[in-house]
């Protein structure tokens, strides 16, 4: 044990550790937030469709030369975002198949894209980083660091001014709209705060990671917990544990670092379930 | 005295029509039914006496005073409340929303507001209780408490005992009837019951691509179309 909390310690006097794990943290608590919306709202696929999209986005920007590829990855997500938030009832092709249709589009036009007009050599080992973000939390720089700091805060202050709004409209939409609040004003906040976070969150943990955060926390909270608020707090303390855990057994282990996560989340989920049914039999 | 008025309303949607030629007003006080079969058109007219969809062509006229955004809507439930974690309480103070303005929380003036209607619809000893757990007609008397807390004058409601059981249904009526006739709230509600209809409703719109029937209850239960759907009702039972 103590071998452990010395190799931690180690660890943790490198800068990029600390980065890791701040950042890790910072994601996975925004994440959470939104995941139980989305999840009650039938869109748990979003992240990973959106993400699927960035990649896309992301291909045709280092085809055509772009230095900085934010400027075409985070207008063209936040784009899809809200075409598949926004339209809602009236669109003709509707939730789960819109995603599914938006992400493997695009992934497999941005694989296609990459292939065509590559410059790199090592074309597969690239999309695999870009999918699993084997090293990219591992190599942050403070610059981003604070970047994804002052993005959190936005999301938290945009999720706590709005709360109350986004559970009457996440509940009933008719009724809302019915009482004069304006659903399409905050379907459209939250898909642009789905897609920031999703853009960010993917440069630096990767697109698979980002969407096991937002489902599985939610969904375990939702196992044990019967109020919006209470499910809220849960998945945020629960998302956050996770990935600090998560973190440091990937230092201890040497195992990569997003895959752990997921890993620790499935597990938490498991006790969830099992915590909930104990908890249901008990009542009985 | 009129609380909506409705003159030669079209209504449908992707530019086909569902309805047409619909002229009827409503007073304040008012108890209409609106009945018809399957397909005739009461959802989409209820949805676009709220505004959530707007009319072919035609004019909707409210008075009173009264704004879009106080009206109490009771929906049918949807597929995404099934399996919602969401406290009784918090369903109720959504429907304070509207009197909020951009205040982000509630205060305790709204919180008041949600505890005396919960006590009203009977529903204050389940506040901490999870929504999706409660009894058919349990969930229905939230909603109805959520309705009232964004409305003191007019209510719609659509097909309100859909899916409940008999003796709840009865409860059901009582609650609604007893809320026109004691809270003087106005009440337009789109039902399959006609002798339900009949029985409560000061005023039935009866409707089927175009208006068949609209005025009083009892000069419906006089006419050709009120007497020929009794009629099938009591044969389907």
């Amino acid at each position: 044990m103590n071998a452990i909390f010395e190799k931690l310690a180690m660890y943790f006097q490198f800068p990029f550790v600390q980065y890791a794990l701040i950042v890790g943290i910072l994601i996975a608590f925004c994440s959470s937030l939104l995941g139980t919306t989305l999840v009650l709202k039938r869109f748990s696929f979003i992240g990973d469709g959106l993400s699927h999209v960035a990649f896309g986005a992301m291909s045709v920007a280092a085809v055509v030369g772009l230095t900085n590829d934010m400027w075409l990855v985070l207008p063209v997500t936040i784009l899809c975002a809200v075409l598949l938030l926004c339209s809602g009832q009236k669109a003709k092709i509707k939730g789960d198949a819109a995603v599914a249709m938006i992400s493997v589009g695009a992934l497999a036009l941005g694989y296609l894209v990459t292939n065509l007009f590559s410059t790199s050599a090592n074309i597969s080992s690239d999309v695999c980083t870009t999918l699993f973000g084997t090293t990219s939390i591992l190599t942050l720089t403070k610059l981003e660091v604070w970047l994804c700091a002052i993005l959190s805060v936005a999301v938290v202050a945009v999720f706590v001014l709005f709360y109350n709004k986004i559970f009457a409209v996440t509940f009933d939409e008719n009724f809302a709209q019915s009482a004069g609040t304006r659903v399409n004003l905050y379907n459209l906040i939250m898909a642009i705060v789905i897609a920031v976070v999703i853009v960010l969150a993917m440069n630096l943990v990767g697109s698979l990671l980002i969407s096991a955060l937002i489902i599985f926390p939610s969904l375990s909270a939702m196992r044990v917990f019967k109020s919006f608020r209470s499910v809220i707090l849960c998945s945020a303390i629960t998302s956050v544990l996770c990935a600090a855990l998560g973190i440091l057994i990937s230092i201890v282990a040497g195992t990569p670092v997003g895959s752990t996560i997921v890993a620790v989340d499935i597990a938490v989920f498991l006790l969830y379930t099992l915590a909930g049914w104990i908890l249901r039999r008990a009542k009985h | 005295m009129s609380v909506i008025t409705c003159s030669d309303l079209s209504l449908g949607y992707d530019g086909k029509v569902v309805v047409e030629h619909l002229d009827f007003r409503v007073d304040a006080g008012d108890y209409l039914c609106i009945v018809g079969e399957n397909g005739s058109g009461k959802s989409t007219l209820m949805k676009t006496l709220l505004k959530l969809k707007s009319p072919l062509s035609g004019q909707i006229t409210m008075g009173e005073g009264l704004r879009q955004t106080e009206i109490g809507y009771l929906p049918q439930q949807t597929v995404v409340q099934k399996d919602f974690p969401a406290s009784v309480e918090e369903v109720v103070l959504s429907g304070c929303l509207n009197r909020m303005g951009l205040f982000p929380f509630y205060r305790k003036k709204e919180r008041d507001l949600a505890r005396t209607n919960m006590q009203k619809m009977g529903v204050e000893h389940l506040a901490k209780h999870c929504y999706r757990e409660l009894s058919g007609g349990q969930q229905q008397r939230v909603l109805l408490a959520r309705a009232l807390c964004a409305t003191r004058k007019l209510l719609l409601l659509d097909e309100p005992v859909a899916g409940l059981d008999p003796k709840v249904t009865a409860e059901m009526y009582e609650l609604i009837y007893r809320l026109n006739r004691e809270d003087k709230i106005t009440v337009i509600m789109i039902s399959h019951d006609i002798a339900a209809a009949v029985r409560y409703a000061s005023h039935i719109l009866h409707i089927g691509h175009t208006p068949l029937f609209f005025g009083p209850t009892r000069e419906y239960c006089q006419s050709a179309i009120g007497k020929a759907f009794a009629a099938a009702e009591e044969v389907a039972l």
